[in-house]
């Protein structure tokens, strides 16, 4: 029975979170908005970690600075300009189309491409068969000879 | 294509990739840098209550002094601002050069008890707690150092400790033209 109880507590403990209760927002509209945000901007000392995930000193002033332009009635789009005018693209986990990150965005599909072409070529190259010469009379004797026929 | 045009189609990218890790071993190339976007923009506003009790806090007028500036982010809990430290008093004492330091999420005691202990070589010092200037700044961390030209436009942004090849190679000879 205990055991069971301390299964039941595992499946409901919550996991760790990154986020703070005392960043959360009181509206929990706007909480949900921040939270899809953080999901968005990347932690800046993580590498591939969104500031949502990240328990970094500079993701928690991030979370923060998000919540407090979403209060202030900033758009999604607006808080993300304000990311981007301080960090960079980098801070975009989906970095944008553009002249500079084209080979990021295309390079993949394009080799897929290359490579399919490929082999749709390979693939539809006839092949050719070797034609079996028969054997003369002298090879046939030498082969009799050999499997002792 | 020929067959043996495509046979050696391994060892070319064998070639192009060792050729690309070389370049990269050897031209300097820092693939944990994310750059920095403050770079040759006007600085963003310097506005952080005062390090010391009594002192004045910082403000925009101490980057349009007509001279270029350093200012360099900090806290008494990271290692390599102590390994920066001697330059930072090196600037100072030997070059004569202004800088502005701010203690980042950074008790303002621990702050004081650090410059107390090591020297200050600031010539203002704020503190920045809650990180509300350095988001402003695009920090990332500590420490970072700004050089700020005469003109308040932010002129180079470093993300790690400085180092003495920095200082001779770029910021000394930056600050000289600036003057």
């Amino acid at each position: 029975m205990r055991i069971v109880a301390a299964l039941l507590a595992l499946l409901l403990a919550f996991p760790a979170l990154a986020v703070e209760p005392s960043e959360m927002l009181p509206d929990p509209a706007l909480e949900a908005r921040a939270r899809v945000l953080s999901r968005e901007l990347r932690c800046v000392v993580c590498q591939n970690q969104s500031i949502d995930d990240s328990a970094a000193d500079v993701a928690h002033f991030m979370r923060v600075a998000v919540r407090e332009r979403l209060a202030a009635g900033d758009s999604d789009k607006a808080v993300m300009d304000y990311m981007v005018v301080r960090y960079g693209d980098y801070v975009l986990m989906k970095p944008p189309f553009k002249a500079r990150t084209l080979v990021l965005w295309l390079g993949a599909p394009l080799v897929l491409l290359v490579a399919g072409l490929a082999l749709f070529m390979a693939a539809r190259r006839p092949t050719v068969v070797p034609v079996a010469v028969p054997l003369d009379a002298a090879e046939r004797q030498r082969l009799d000879k050999l499997l002792d026929r | 294509m020929s067959n043996r045009l495509l046979y050696t189609l391994p060892l070319l990218t064998l070639v192009i990739m060792a050729g690309f890790f070389g370049w990269s071993l050897m031209s300097g190339r820092d693939p944990a840098s994310i750059g920095s976007v403050m770079v040759n923009r006007p600085a963003p506003a310097l506005a952080a209550p005062a390090l010391f009790e009594g002192g004045a806090p910082l403000g925009n007028d101490l980057l349009k002094t007509g001279k270029p500036v350093l200012l360099n982010f900090f806290a008494s809990w990271c290692t390599p601002c102590l390994a920066e430290h001697p330059l930072m008093m090196r600037l100072k004492e030997r070059e004569g050069v202004t800088i502005i330091g701010v203690a980042w999420k950074n008790k303002p005691e621990e702050a004081r008890a650090w410059l107390a202990k090591l020297g200050n070589p600031f010539t203002a010092a704020g503190t920045d707690y809650d990180g509300k200037l350095s988001l402003d700044w695009g920090l990332s961390g500590v420490p970072e150092t700004y050089l700020i030209d005469a003109n308040g436009v932010v002129r180079l942004h470093y993300h790690a400790p400085i180092t003495e090849k920095d200082l001779n190679d770029t910021i000394l000879p930056m600050l000289k033209a600036g003057k």
